[in-house]
């Protein structure tokens, strides 16, 4: 009671000196006069933002290498090599190097033996699922976690969800994994132009979003009504370009609709020929239409094509995706005048991702000691920041697969196209502190079993469970904890040093966390580090 | 008119008809017992399909506009279920069937948001702040209303069903969220005392998260002891059900019996979003009804006596197009239709100005108008229920522009 009584106290007096944000769960405020970083609050910083946190030595090395050295460099991943190790593991991954052909193919067989009734299809369907969705996830976080392209890392995080598709929708079970592969991973850090092309070709989006099935009306061969379908393009206005409030009317969806008409795939063609995106010219509407105030004169695929090029380097566009990146790497509320820089670096340079970055990273807002710290982790965040604090060596991914479905962030599981947000209004909640805690002294303690080498007939993969509505309840229970009948370890989990993580973290965590820590017994001290406040931040 | 009337009188006679215990309980009502009153928000997110969940097929033009998807007439196979003559009730919704004849369950048609945005992500944000139109409002409707209840505040008041914290319960009182009902009965890690004592040291006052925690760990010890009761044992009785919203709905009504101190609930449910296929008696949306059917049947009958002083309303951010689109689904719409039911429900009912869903009737010639502000029912059962007085109304649904529905939706 006088705990809480203080509290409200605190707040009362934030509130008067206006520093308060109006709604707790709160976002800690940015001081009015941003003071700039020291070297190695800049080095942690960069780690937080541009990678998921340091791992051990990381700080000193950035700090060494210099950090502006350090950003440019991972501005261009190319230049870094991949270590041998984790390149072999990821070879390895047979379904996550496959085509996306071969994975549909496989998928609508072992449909059709299930159709057939053939005894233990249904198992093997299923066992088959959770392969691809264990060896998609293993693939993610592996890379994550242990990958030096960090900043690589992080815009798939960042562009996934803003392509979002959910794997949980159909033949989209075999789909996301090229999905990510081949229309996310390659143009991280290029051209939006090229991403925005790339997600809209490729058949796990226009599976996803319908336009797969989008026509202009007329009756097919089984004499079956079809015809427009808006879902995709309006997504591709409101979440993928201009935003919400960038200027279309329902007018403009239903005519940039009927300009992607055509735009689709054969899931046989794809099966068997690994034929991606086809164009039907018998689908498309071949009517002239008015969109955003342009005549579109008929032109066929061209239509979709010229679509995507006015958004990509739309004002709206430039707008909407900076505030979106700036919301990701600097607060919550970023600061507009930085958003208008970067909606400028994107006009001129025709939508670089990398240039936009670049002309962020480069702030004094960015890189202003109110922005260290502000921004809460996500689940996924927290997950691999803290194994990779850790340095624990990750040969099983399962126990961090489970606790984002527990934390309600599961891979690839955001039903809607919005995908997860990254703010803390979103994450904040009782439960979910109670829930990082306990993932944090699990793995301090060198309790998970991230050494179990996976095994595919495993039941506890859960992957699919889907978060129905980025703030969804009631996903499909998962299971407790993973209980494997035990192969043997690669290597016997270990106990978190905390001196070295300490360490490792450095000036992250403030020194009232420390002086704590430090009078708590010494098998304690990880576990409250990686569970503390101080590490719920980045 | 003269029908409403019968109804009226009908409603009241059976709340005469109520056990007398179960009447003076009730009658002791907010003053005594402030958390006595219950309400249960349950959102449908992605726009369920309004027209297939209580459909017009009185009107001929809805054959016309779903050729394909349309329920076929009550009586034919697969048909809708008659509610009132004109309206009937998906076939997936057959467990409501009996609540709706005991007058406990209604039904406001063409409501929803006045603002025509057909974003759902908008539209959300909007039914959960309720303010339209305003992005910037800080919180969310549910937790004003619990902030302006009489009576003490605690954490469990305000309770979410999900693993995270939606917008609808932000803000400044507490509000705590549950994953899920099942798992908050075990104990966990911080039950350990070293463990609790380093975290609660570490957290303390913290001005960051020491609230979030803080909160969190109130619920759990609250939610812990009203699941080990015998009550609850008692409450969970019957068969078991299955995993999704029955399960977490039966364990909600055992939650809510044992700890009086909850007294709003919320729960999302997601999967509405029938761009393709939708199906028509069957297929995919008759697949997400059914067990949203049944888990409301469930709430109703494990809520025992309670669902006498509780209101579930079940909401969704817009409607969908009348017509169906080239893919036998529906794209999105505008207006859309509320569910409401509890034992003080004048159920039984379809609600609303309803103008039926020909050409000219449509809003932009595309889906259904709202002719009744989802805040305007919202604010109803807060005042005629939960008992909210009028001044602090105004903070729940500020600058709301219809005040009053047109129709009275609780009973006395």
């Amino acid at each position: 009671m006088i705990q809480r009584a203080s509290l409200a106290l605190l707040t009362a007096a934030l509130m008067a000196t206006g520093l308060a944000p109006a709604a707790p769960p709160s976002a800690a405020p940015l001081p009015a006069q941003a003071a700039p970083l020291d070297a190695q609050g800049q080095a942690l910083h960069v780690l937080n933002r541009l990678a998921f946190g340091p791992r051990p030595g990381d700080v000193e090395r950035v700090a060494n290498m210099g950090v502006q050295r350090w950003i440019d460099e991972q501005l261009h991943p190319e230049t870094i090599p991949l270590p041998p190790d984790l390149t072999a593991r990821l070879a390895a991954l047979d379904t996550v190097n496959r085509s996306a052909g071969d994975s549909l193919a496989e998928f609508i067989e072992l449909r059709r033996e299930v159709r057939m009734d053939d005894e233990g299809a249904k198992q093997r369907r299923r066992q088959t699922e959770m392969r691809v969705a264990r060896q998609a996830a293993e693939a993610r976080l592996l890379r994550a976690v242990e990958s030096p392209r960090q900043l690589e890392e992080v815009m798939v995080d960042f562009w996934y969800n803003h392509f979002n598709v959910f794997a949980g929708k159909g033949i989209d079970r075999a789909l996301v994994t090229s999905y990510e592969r081949d229309a996310i991973r390659p143009y991280a850090l290029g051209s939006f132009r090229a991403l925005l092309g790339a997600t809209a070709k490729h058949p796990a989006m226009l599976f996803y979003l319908d336009n797969v099935v989008s026509s202009t009306p007329r009756p097919d061969s089984k004499g079956k009504a079809r015809g427009l379908n808006e879902n995709y393009a309006r997504e591709l206005m409101e979440l993928h370009t201009l935003g919400a409030d960038g200027g279309y009317t329902q007018r403009d969806v239903t005519e940039l609709a009927r300009m992607l008409t055509g735009w689709t795939f054969d899931q046989k063609r794809l099966a068997r020929a690994d034929e991606t995106f086809r164009f039907d010219a018998g689908r498309h509407d071949r009517g002239s239409k008015t969109w955003l105030g342009r005549e579109i004169a008929p032109t066929g695929q061209q239509e979709g094509e010229y679509a995507l090029d006015v958004l990509a380097v739309h004002p709206s566009t430039a707008h909407h995706v900076s505030f979106q990146l700036a919301q990701y790497f600097v607060s919550d509320d970023p600061p507009p005048a930085l958003v208008d820089r970067m909606a400028a670096t994107w006009m001129a340079s025709q939508g670089d991702i990398r240039a936009v970055l670049a002309t962020l990273f480069a702030s004094r807002e960015f890189m202003s000691a109110g922005a260290a710290g502000a921004k809460f982790k996500t689940p996924y965040q927290f997950v691999v920041s803290a194994v990779r604090a850790s340095g624990a060596p990750v040969a099983n991914v399962m126990p961090l697969v489970n606790t984002m479905n527990q934390l309600g962030m599961p891979l690839y599981g955001c039903q809607t196209p919005d995908g997860y947000k990254n703010t803390q209004d979103a994450w904040l909640n009782p439960d979910a502190l109670t829930r990082r805690i306990a993932f944090a002294t699990a793995l301090a303690g060198g309790k998970l079993p991230l050494a179990v080498p996976p095994v595919d007939a495993r039941p506890a993969m859960a992957a699919m469970a889907p978060n129905m509505a980025g703030s969804d309840a009631l996903p499909p229970p998962v299971p407790a904890e993973p209980t494997p009948a035990a192969p043997k370890p690669v290597a016997a989990p270990a106990p978190v040093d905390p001196a070295r993580l300490q360490a490792t973290l450095a000036g992250s965590i403030s020194p009232r966390t420390q002086a704590i820590v430090q009078r708590n017994p010494d098998n304690l001290r990880a576990a409250m580090l990686l569970g503390s406040p101080d590490f719920m931040q980045r | 008119m003269q029908r409403r009337h019968f109804l009226n009188a009908l409603a009241l006679g059976a709340g005469i008809l109520l056990p007398v215990g179960r009447s003076a309980w009730a009658l002791s009502g907010p003053a005594a017992d402030p958390t006595g009153r219950k309400l249960i928000v349950v959102m449908l997110r992605g726009a369920v399909d309004g027209l297939n969940v209580v459909a017009p097929v009185g009107d001929a033009n809805y054959a016309r506009l779903r050729p394909t998807i349309g329920l076929g007439a009550p009586g034919m196979d697969g048909g809708a279920l008659d509610l009132d003559g004109y309206f009937g009730l998906h076939p997936a919704l057959a467990d409501l069937q009996p609540l709706w004849r005991a007058r406990k369950l209604a039904f406001v048609h063409a409501s929803g948001s006045p603002d025509a945005t057909r974003s759902h992500f908008d539209a959300q944000d909007y039914m959960e702040s309720a303010t339209p139109g305003r992005k910037s409002t800080p919180d969310g409707w549910m937790n004003r209303l619990v902030a302006a209840l009489p009576g003490p505040q605690s954490p469990s008041r305000l309770l979410g069903i999900g693993p995270v914290l939606p917008r609808i319960l932000s803000g400044q009182a507490a509000a705590v969220n549950l994953p899920n009902v099942a798992g908050a009965a075990r104990a966990d890690l911080l039950d350990r005392p070293a463990v609790k004592a380093a975290f609660d040291e570490l957290y303390a006052g913290h001005p960051r998260f020491g609230r979030a925690y803080a909160d969190g760990r109130a619920a759990h010890r609250e939610v812990m002891d009203a699941l080990e009761s015998h009550e609850m044992q008692v409450a969970d009785r019957g068969a078991p059900l299955p995993n999704g919203f029955p399960d977490d709905a039966a364990r909600l009504a055992g939650l809510m019996r044992n700890d009086p101190k909850i007294q709003l609930a919320f729960v999302a449910l997601g999967g509405w979003d029938t761009h393709a296929n939708q199906g028509a008696a069957t297929g995919q949306l008759a697949n997400r009804l059914a067990p949203l059917g049944q888990g409301l049947a469930v709430l109703a009958e494990r809520l025992g006596p309670l669902f006498d002083d509780t209101v579930v309303v079940v909401m969704s951010e817009f409607g969908r197009t009348a017509h169906e689109n080239g893919n036998g689904g529906t794209d999105h719409g505008h207006g859309n239709v509320m569910w409401v039911m509890g034992g003080k429900v004048r159920g039984g009912k379809v609600y609303g100005d309803w103008e039926g869903v020909g050409d000219a009737q449509l809003n932009e010639g595309r889906d259904l108008p709202v002719t009744t502000d989802f805040r305007s029912v919202l604010a109803q059962i807060s005042e005629e229920h939960l008992m909210l007085g009028d001044k602090r109304l105004e903070r729940v649904f500020p600058a709301m522009p219809q005040k009053r529905a047109s129709f009275r939706l609780i009973g006395a």
